[in-house]
């Protein structure tokens, strides 16, 4: 077997407490099976999910970030999620003006009641990282420039 | 004398200002920043295109908040990022006189309406290079980008000229000197300085008034402004909301609109 | 060894630093990126940039990197593997196209390292550098080494230095034995040479008359009134210590996940505001006056004291790269007239 055929990508998920957690767990309760190869971190809120802990883990090795919380006017907090879309839109547009491969880092909104959403949005963008091989140009980063 | 010369002048006498803060010959064919105290000095005074460095960041320095009132001597550049810091309450308008510079006229502004008024007539104007830059930017690829800002910031250092320069980089304490938690790594490898400059350009976004003093400080010749530009022309193209215009203008990443642009979002 | 001489047209100097490169041996060399000039790896001899000013960045770099790994460590189980970091292991390098001031400067940073308890990896990587240097030919407003204890014809720190002398040609003093062993292998390239004098191939350099009995002066400075108009356009970047090639300063980091990391040496700079600020809150250099003043001590009032010389060659690489125009030339004579006119009775 070749490693491509093997690799299977670590993906981080930041989500919020609210809705996408909620709706994870509504997956999980739903018996509803979905790729491991998520792992999840819980946010009180997607305007918390600062763009440096998406930097620390693809600095660390996450092959693929998934961003997800509440839909437009369904924040726990009212706003949230608004403020965070705004600083995801510019987050992207850096990120590409950078070179950097956008199609690592997925955004998504997923209610509580979105149990077989969240398992589609996984499975969708575990197939799509694992497409795209293991994440190289964000580590290698990490060699360059010390003596 | 030169009509910014006699403005300062009178400024200074009449005690409407206590400093002129503006731009005096230097070295090498060189100009470099002037704090006039004096009737007398405002000799020293001069103004013309190589006046390009953004004085409005000396507001934010102690020993100058100790000299007492301060007229600034202002290109379009700087006058928008008085009015950004304004916005920001960073600098409170009756506090702060503005002699707008340009080729040759020299305009007293001296309360919100004015400064937004001269910044609407003289709009931001990117130097060639910069454009040159920008242009051969937009017709790469990914990769070619990536290579591109690998190649430019290998070459930087982290003396942070770019930082001290900008006037809306104002923050005590920077995020990137930060170490509990260290967001950004210290060291000038690769990732360090790629996680800086992208902390920087994000902290910019909707803030930077592109007057372009950063580039000329980098004493490693990058173009580093471009980063910080960019986001704040993407929020100016995204949410419509340009920095440096209005002096009640509402912090750009802090607001939102209900419709803004998600396509992107699954 | 007693100094050697010879003669070297330009195209075999160029022959010579491929051969460098062909041999196996890293050559660092002058380079031009837009308009300023890094000292960069070279493996094309073409690229190599011969301008006649020092570079942007200096050469210390090649001793004291902007960031260095010192150790690594993992953990392995229960325990914890610390990977010290061998400087036998640097390789030989081949330094071309440094100033003598440049050379000189490369010299007292290898001293300074090297007092008290030695710093093996700057020993070792001093060790195994070789400094081809060429005297200048012009100097601008902003070099004072003639002040500063070199000269534009200077040989100290250099293995080999070259004058050009006319006609593209260079007149080659091999000033040291390891000098001599890298030009063994390049026997054909040049021929043997007698003293020649070269000063009418030299810089005319400005002197900077303040700066004799300048450290003296500065001794009974410290709380004078001179810094604070000195210094206030000062934007306390570190710009002008990153392009010093004496400016030492360092800060440790580790880096990494509580599972594997490193710990780093970065370069720091005396101009920043963090540089000595306490985790109490307390800055004993509260503003640019303080830490304008501590650059200006430290380089020519307790380096002089410490180890008999300046930490400073008078490249003026700081004045062309400060972007509030503090010109180091003129503030040395602005300082002494300053003081001088303080202390008189
Ligand atoms: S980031 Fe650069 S161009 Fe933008 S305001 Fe600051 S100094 Fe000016
Ligand atoms: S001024 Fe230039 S070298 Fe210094 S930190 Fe900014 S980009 Fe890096
Ligand atoms: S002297 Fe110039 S280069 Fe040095 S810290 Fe001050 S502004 Fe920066
Ligand atoms: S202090 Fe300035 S002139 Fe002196 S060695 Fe350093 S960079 Fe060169």
């Amino acid at each position: 077997m070749t490693t491509e055929l093997t690799f299977e990508p670590k993906i981080v998920a930041f989500v919020c407490n609210w809705c996408t957690y909620a709706g994870a767990d509504l997956t999980g309760t739903s018996r509803i099976a979905y790729a491991s190869n998520v792992r999840i971190m819980r946010f009180p809120c997607t305007g918390r999910i600062d763009y440096n802990l998406v930097l620390k883990a693809l600095e660390q090795g996450a092959d693929g970030i998934l961003i997800s919380g509440c839909h437009p006017n369904d924040c726990h907090y009212s706003t949230g999620n608004f403020h965070a879309r705004r600083r995801w839109v510019v987050f992207r547009h850096m990120m590409e003006y950078m070179g950097f491969d956008l199609r690592r880092v997925k955004f998504a909104w997923v209610s509580a009641a979105e149990g077989a959403k969240w398992a589609e949005v996984v499975n969708t963008t575990v197939r799509e990282i694992r497409e795209l091989g293991p994440a190289t140009e964000y580590t290698e980063l990490h060699r360059k420039g010390v003596a | 004398m030169s009509a910014l010369q006699v403005q300062a002048g009178e400024l200074l006498a009449s005690g409407k200002a206590e400093v002129v803060i503006g731009y005096g010959e230097g070295t090498r064919g060189r100009v470099r920043p002037v704090f006039v105290r004096t009737r007398a000095d405002v000799s020293l005074l001069v103004f013309d295109g190589r006046c390009t460095a953004n004085l409005t960041v000396y507001l934010a320095k102690p020993e100058v908040g100790r000299m007492g009132k301060a007229a600034i001597v202002a290109t379009p550049g700087a006058v928008r990022s008085l009015i950004q810091l304004i916005a920001e309450h960073q600098v409170d308008p009756g506090e702060v006189v503005v002699l707008a510079a340009d080729d040759d006229a020299v305009t007293l502004l001296t309360d919100p309406a004015a400064l937004e008024a001269y910044a609407a007539a003289h709009p931001v104007t990117i130097p060639p290079e910069a454009k040159a830059v920008t242009e051969s930017l937009a017709r790469m690829s990914a990769q070619e980008r990536r290579a591109f800002w690998d190649a430019e910031l290998s070459r930087c250092f982290k003396c942070y000229a770019c930082r001290s320069a900008c006037a809306l980089c104002y923050c005590t304490r920077c995020i990137t000197d930060m170490n509990q938690p260290q967001w950004v790594c210290v060291a000038p490898h690769a990732l360090g300085v790629m996680e800086w400059h992208l902390n920087r350009a994000m902290h910019m976004a909707g803030r930077c008034v592109q007057c372009g003093s950063c580039t000329s400080a980098c004493p490693a010749g990058i173009p580093i402004g471009l980063l910080a530009m960019e986001a704040s022309r993407s929020v100016e193209k995204e949410f419509g909301a340009q920095a440096g215009l209005r002096c009640d203008a509402p912090p750009a990443l802090s607001s939102f609109a209900a419709d803004d642009r998600e396509s992107f979002i699954l | 060894m007693s100094t050697h001489h010879g003669v070297l047209s330009h195209q075999n100097l160029l022959k010579l630093l491929s051969g460098i490169t062909a041999g196996g041996m890293e050559l660092y060399a002058p380079r031009k990126t837009g308009q300023k000039v890094f000292f960069d790896h070279i493996t094309d001899v073409r690229e190599i940039a011969f301008d006649p000013l020092p570079t942007t960045e200096s050469p210390k770099a090649l001793l004291f990197p902007r960031v260095e790994r010192l150790l690594s460590f993992a953990r392995d189980g229960e325990s914890m593997r610390v990977d010290d970091r061998c400087a036998d292991l640097m390789p030989r390098r081949v330094l071309f196209g440094t100033r003598p001031c440049d050379a000189v400067a490369l010299q007292r940073l290898a001293e300074f390292f090297a007092d008290g308890i030695e710093d093996m990896f700057v020993g070792k990587r001093r060790e195994q550098l070789v400094v081809i240097s060429l005297s200048c030919a012009v100097a601008d407003a902003d070099c004072f080494c003639t002040s500063a204890g070199s000269g534009p014809g200077d040989g100290t720190g250099s293995d080999i230095l070259l004058t050009a002398s006319g006609g593209e040609r260079y007149d080659m003093e091999v000033l040291t034995d390891r000098g001599r062993e890298v030009l063994a292998t390049f026997a054909g390239l040049w021929d043997e040479g007698s003293p020649a004098d070269t000063s009418g191939y030299l810089a005319v350099v400005e002197p900077l008359p303040a700066l004799a009995g300048f450290g003296a002066k500065l001794a009974g400075a410290f709380a004078s009134t001179v810094w604070k108009d000195a210094s206030l356009r000062c934007l306390g970047c570190g710009a002008c210590a990153y392009v010093c090639p004496l400016c030492s300063c360092f800060d440790i980091e580790d880096e990494g996940t509580p599972s594997k990391g490193s710990r780093l040496r970065c370069w720091d700079s005396c101009g920043f505001s963090l540089f000595t600020l306490h985790t109490s809150g307390h800055n004993p250099r509260p503003t640019q006056t303080e830490r304008w003043r501590q650059r200006v001590m430290h380089k020519f009032s307790y380096m002089p004291a410490r180890f008999g010389h300046a930490g400073c060659v008078g490249c003026g690489r700081c004045s062309r790269a400060c972007p509030a125009d503090m010109n180091l030339r003129e503030q040395i004579t602005m300082l002494d007239a300053g003081i001088a006119l303080q202390s008189a009775p």
